[in-house]
């Protein structure tokens, strides 16, 4: 066309990025990779090509890691690992910010190679996916240099084994990576086998800062190298990518002892109420569902739009879509690049061709390859598969809602919880609903805002851990005492019965009320002296159910204010203290020691402690790069399920019981096995502390055979277990079916008396941290 | 499973033709009260477009003449005379050295319009006869608008008798700022109706509304009173045309055409001067209003130094190499 024609026309043109300077890496690299292991690329074995999406072209070869590979990389990561840690702190921070100096001084090159091996287009790797991974390492080249000042009972974990996606590669490996060396660990990274150049690009620049070998190693492959890693000699697991291939990691992990955090998938609501700016609201979806072809895990994919405006949000929305621009990723003027590979066009193909609803494609030009239009889908409800699916497209479901109530109720029918954004223009709507929203970031009239200092992760089947952010370090260390073993506790024997006054009934405690086993079984229980105590229940599978639903029906607690909270748990001390010497000798008894009367003092203690926290374990603002806040603020976990210490039958259970309740969590805690009678009477003082119903729920039975229903079931948001008896791999592996959080103690002991019982750690498991971003203008 | 089709926009390639003029409507203030514009979410819009949108080579050749097709040349000085007028309205018939435009195949290029204080509306007709190009004229006691309304709509009847074609009246900023959007319509539906025949832009002077709220419903009532155009600023203000600020008024302008039919067009004035800055607001204009919004007809830029960027990136785009100022005529 010449310049008079264009003068009448107005087309936009090409505007390539060129891609010569990548092209000639790769091609300096011999177009064919190894693994970086130990400082140094491995010769190139048997493996895959790595294709450019948008051309189909060969771009590399890559080398699938053997599980001698694998051996090698974590053996180098291994004997890499003290030194790195003891290097300490601000030492570490020198390397971490060369690095983020190193990606901003190679930025085009990186942007470009992630272009070309992903198919996003150049204006995302470029203006977002790169600087986000400069900045993860500038953030924790920080928290390197704080660590020792601010960090000083945190340690490494020791070997970080980290498997991450093809959506957001170099990001990805940045977020994993930078906290994860901040803290004194080293690395075995699988990036995804679709896009692994960035990666490999990143191990060439590691040689170039003089990083010593081993830290960071890079080996690349399908799943297969990643369930290698998994099942490798390694202390953690980090995995981005599906929730079907988490769950398998959880169940991989399970009962081993090794830290473990999941980001899987979404289906993440973006919710408009009539008072939206509904033009920016529009916009918005366009970051929401179609940044990045819609492969986004917290994409905005599931629109709620109030009915009054429905129509016309919908009717702009379709005329919006077709403004987008689908092409060459390289083209600086195009808003939807290519689906990652061509597999992944036939998934999205068909999930969408089976759906009901309107189906609308937006009107642009679509070029061959491996493409796929902006795509809304209306009309669909809740029933709808597309509502509950994830699509990883660039696919947008929507329906309509009535209220703020029935927004949230919609907005949280899904079995994921990573993001949420809303959109209104009243600061009572936006502030009322996003606490409501289950979900690990939420949105304020915005959508898709990542820092560093903010938090991201989700809840539900969207995983647990947080990456960025203090409370993403927690991933990366762990505490420093030295662990015990704990051993076995059994309960005393006996088969003298001793005459009572009175006999006495203990029961079950589910929902404020006392409660028969629903097997309608007891078990006797004896002193040191092989005397007879007592009968205390043995709970069942129902009963757990019954208690589940109980501690679900008491949502209210959750909002209760924290002084309410504190209160009630002031009031329970109080009471038990009132208590306390008939309390010591029951627990002298039934253990047949004489630390009663510490005990107790001490739970009493406890009990006022936790008060004293409920309304002090503050969230924080975080200083993201925007006007606006970022608020992180902890929120409750749910219900929680936890297997009581044996070894402290009142302190070991209030021990759990306080800080999970302080935090506005409802209870289901299977008491101590051997010693089950204090809990029983322990109740009682609950009855007279105003806890409302259901919000703690004490059972006693087996651990072992009580455990796998409260690990399988759908409705707990968190298994703990500090028994005796070692549950680790139960728990963790019933956890898997929801992917509820856990925390066992992999068969360590806890000094219960002393300041391991309490604390932070305690806070930190009782709750979520759900990032709300405020941008802000008046 | 049904599948909707989109309905192309017919008007996208159509030759520049002129719009039925927008004869306005009864002030609908339900529309105006919902009026919504979340400030951070426009600004995030307006500041990632320039990323997302790009224009090269011969693209970028066309798109910079299509600017100065848009141009309002515009001298808004107390010490304008004659003689500087007619210096301008030469500038304004030849905005580009003739080598350069037959270069690009674009002889006759001309701006949009000359844009001058009422006193020099005569000597600017007179130069400009011939051409094509219109005079417009600032009124209504430009830039504050604080002069008595009568003399306002006067000046504005005096300007058109004087020959401009058309009319860049002042808001009462006043009126926006304490909502009295009955008052705001009434006084530009009797500036309206003051210029006849001459078609009439609608200074805001967003820079002085305070929020872009106000910048968003202050576009609509001036839309339903009967504006051709909507305008940005004086030029006068401490702020002036800006990309969010322009972001609100396109889409008031895309909602006025949704409800309407009609098309109303705008006007971007003040500190728009790099030919990269235009790149961007033809783009924004494109994305948000689309193609046929493209023409003098309907978007100018209220600018006098812009012209000499553009002239300097032709030059660069023909030859080459990079250009200098004083290789182009001053205007």
């Amino acid at each position: 066309m010449t310049v008079k024609e264009i003068f009448e026309t107005m087309d936009y043109g090409p505007a390539p990025e060129s891609a010569g300077d990548a092209l000639a890496w790769i091609v300096d690299q011999g177009s064919r990779f190894g693994h970086f292991i130990d400082g140094a690329f491995t010769d190139p074995g048997e493996g895959f090509d790595s294709r450019n999406p948008a051309t189909g072209e060969v771009l590399a070869t890559l080398t699938q890691a053997t599980q001698a590979d694998v051996d090698a990389a974590v053996a180098a990561a291994r004997k890499a690992q003290p030194k790195w840690e003891a290097l300490g702190g601000p030492g570490r921070a020198r390397y971490l910010y060369a690095w983020a100096r190193l990606l901003q001084k190679h930025a085009r090159l990186f942007a470009v190679l992630e272009t070309l091996d992903n198919g996003k287009p150049i204006r995302e790797s470029r203006d977002i996916d790169i600087p986000l991974a400069q900045r993860h390492f500038y953030y924790h080249a920080g928290m390197a240099q704080l660590m020792d000042s601010e960090l000083p009972d945190a340690r490494a974990l020791g070997v970080c084994g980290q498997i991450v996606p093809w959506n957001f590669p170099l990001l990805m490996l940045s977020w994993k990576i930078a906290p994860a060396l901040a803290m004194g660990n080293t690395v075995v990274l699988k990036p995804a086998e679709w896009t692994s150049l960035t990666a490999l690009l990143f191990a060439d620049i590691c040689r170039q800062a003089g990083l010593p070998k081993g830290v960071v190693n890079i080996v690349t492959g399908d799943g297969a190298v990643g369930e290698r890693i998994v099942a490798a000699d390694v202390d953690k697991i980090a995995f981005t990518g599906s929730t079907e291939v988490g769950r398998k990691i959880r169940q991989a992990t399970a009962g081993r002892g090794i830290s473990l955090t999941l980001e899987l998938g979404g289906k993440s609501p973006y919710i408009v109420f009539e008072d939206a700016d509904i033009d920016s609201a529009i916009e918005g979806l366009v970051d929401a569902i179609w940044f990045n072809q819609g492969q986004v895990c917290c994409a905005g994919s599931r629109l709620l739009v109030q009915e009054g405006i429905a129509e016309v949000f919908h009717d702009r929305l379709r005329a919006r879509m077709d403004k987008l621009r689908i092409g060459n990723p390289l083209d600086k003027c195009i808003d939807v690049g290519a689906l990652v590979d061509p597999e992944q066009l036939r998934r999205v193909e068909a999930l969408v061709s089976g759906s009901d609803g309107t189906i609308y494609r937006a009107n642009c030009d679509l070029p061959e390859g491996c493409y796929y239009p902006p795509t809304l889908i209306s009309g669909l409800s809740s029933a709808s598969p597309l509502m509950q699916e994830e699509i990883f497209g660039p696919v947008l479901v929507s329906t309509t809602f009535r209220t703020p109530s029935e927004a949230v109720e919609v907005a949280n029918n899904t079995r994921y919880g990573l993001a949420a954004s809303l959109w209104s223009e009243n600061i009572n709507t936006a502030l009322d609903i996003a606490p409501q929203l289950v979900a690990g970031v939420v949105w304020v009239n915005g959508t898709n805002m990542f820092d560093a200092a903010a938090g991201f992760g989700g809840v539900r089947e969207s995983g647990f851990g947080r990456e960025g952010g203090w409370e993403g370090l927690r991933a990366y260390t762990r505490a420093a005492d030295k662990p015990k073993a704990l051993k076995q506790i059994a309960p005393f024997a006996g088969d003298d019965a001793e005459p009572q006054p009175v006999d006495r009934t203990a029961k079950l405690y589910i929902g404020g009320k006392q409660a028969r086993p629903d097997g309608g079984y007891a078990r006797n229980f004896f002193d040191a002296k092989g005397s007879l105590i007592g009968q205390a229940p043995i709970a069942n599978r129902k009963d757990i159910r019954n208690a589940v639903e109980a501690a679900r029906a008491a949502g209210g607690w959750a909002k209760a204010t924290a002084h309410n909270r504190a209160q009630v748990l002031y009031y329970i001390g109080e009471n038990l203290s009132a208590r306390a010497g008939e309390f010591a000798a029951l627990i002298d008894r039934l253990t047949g020691g004489k630390s009663g009367k510490t005990e107790v003092e001490t739970a009493v203690n406890r009990l006022f402690t936790y008060a004293a926290w409920a309304d002090k374990f503050d969230g924080d603002v975080r200083s993201v790069p925007m006007r606006g806040v970022a608020l992180a603020m902890n929120e409750p976990c749910g219900v929680i399920g936890a297997l009581c210490p044996d070894d402290a039958p009142l302190l070991g259970l209030i021990s759990v019981m306080a800080p999970a309740i302080a935090m506005g969590n409802r209870v289901v805690l299977v008491a101590s096995q051997p010693f089950p009678l204090a809990a029983l009477d322990f109740y009682q003082v609950l009855e007279t502390s105003d806890v409302p119903g259901g919000v703690v729920n004490i059972l006693t039975g087996s651990h072992a055979e009580l455990a796998p229903t409260l690990a399988t079931h759908m409705d707990v948001e968190s298994a703990w277990s500090f028994s005796s008896t070692d549950l680790a791999q139960t728990i963790e592996t019933g956890a898997a079916g929801n992917l509820k959080r856990t925390w066992v103690n992999n068969g360590n002991a806890r000094d219960w008396q002393g300041p391991a019982g309490e604390g932070r750690a305690f806070l930190e498991a009782a709750t979520e941290v759900k990032t709300v971003w405020v941008p802000y203008g008046a | 499973m049904t599948t909707a089709t989109a309905q192309t926009d017919k008007t996208a390639h159509l030759p520049q033709v002129h719009e039925a003029r927008n004869p306005g409507m009864a002030l609908d203030m339900d529309w105006v009260r919902a009026a919504r514009a979340n400030r951070s979410a426009i600004e995030r819009r307006a500041g990632t477009l320039p990323g997302r949108r790009s224009v090269k080579k011969d693209y970028q050749a066309a798109w910079l003449a299509r600017a100065i097709s848009c141009i309002d040349l515009t001298t808004l000085a107390g010490d304008d005379t004659p003689g500087r007028v007619a210096r301008l309205c030469a500038k304004a018939r030849h905005p580009v050295r003739a080598d350069l435009l037959e270069a690009l195949g674009l002889k006759g290029l001309t701006v949009g319009a000359v844009c001058v204080y009422h006193d020099m509306i005569e000597p600017a007709v007179k130069a400009l006869e011939g051409s094509g190009i219109p005079v417009a004229a600032v009124s209504t006691g430009f830039p504050a608008g604080l002069s008595p309304f009568h003399l306002r709509v006067a000046e504005i009847e005096e300007s058109v008798k004087a020959g401009a074609q058309e009319i860049d009246i002042v808001i009462s900023r006043r009126l926006v700022l304490r909502g009295d959007w009955q008052g705001l319509y009434d006084e530009m539906c009797a500036f309206r109706a003051a210029c006849g025949e001459a078609h009439v832009k609608a200074i805001l002077a967003t820079g002085e509304l305070g929020t872009l709220q106000n910048v968003a419903r202050a576009s609509l009532v001036c839309m339903m009173a009967g504006a051709d155009f909507i305008k940005t600023s004086t030029g006068k203000e401490t702020v002036n045309a800006t990309l969010p600020v322009s972001l609100v008024m396109m889409r008031a302008i895309r909602e006025y055409h949704q409800r309407t039919g009609y098309r109303v067009g705008y006007k971007p004035a003040g500190g728009i001067s790099k030919a990269k800055d235009s790149l961007v607001y033809l783009s924004m204009i494109k994305e948000e209003l689309g193609d046929r919004w493209l023409r003098p007809d309907l978007f100018r830029f209220g600018a006098s130094s812009l012209l000499g960027d553009i002239e300097r990136q032709l030059e660069h785009h023909v030859t080459g190499a990079y250009s200098a100022s004083w290789r182009h005529a001053i205007g």
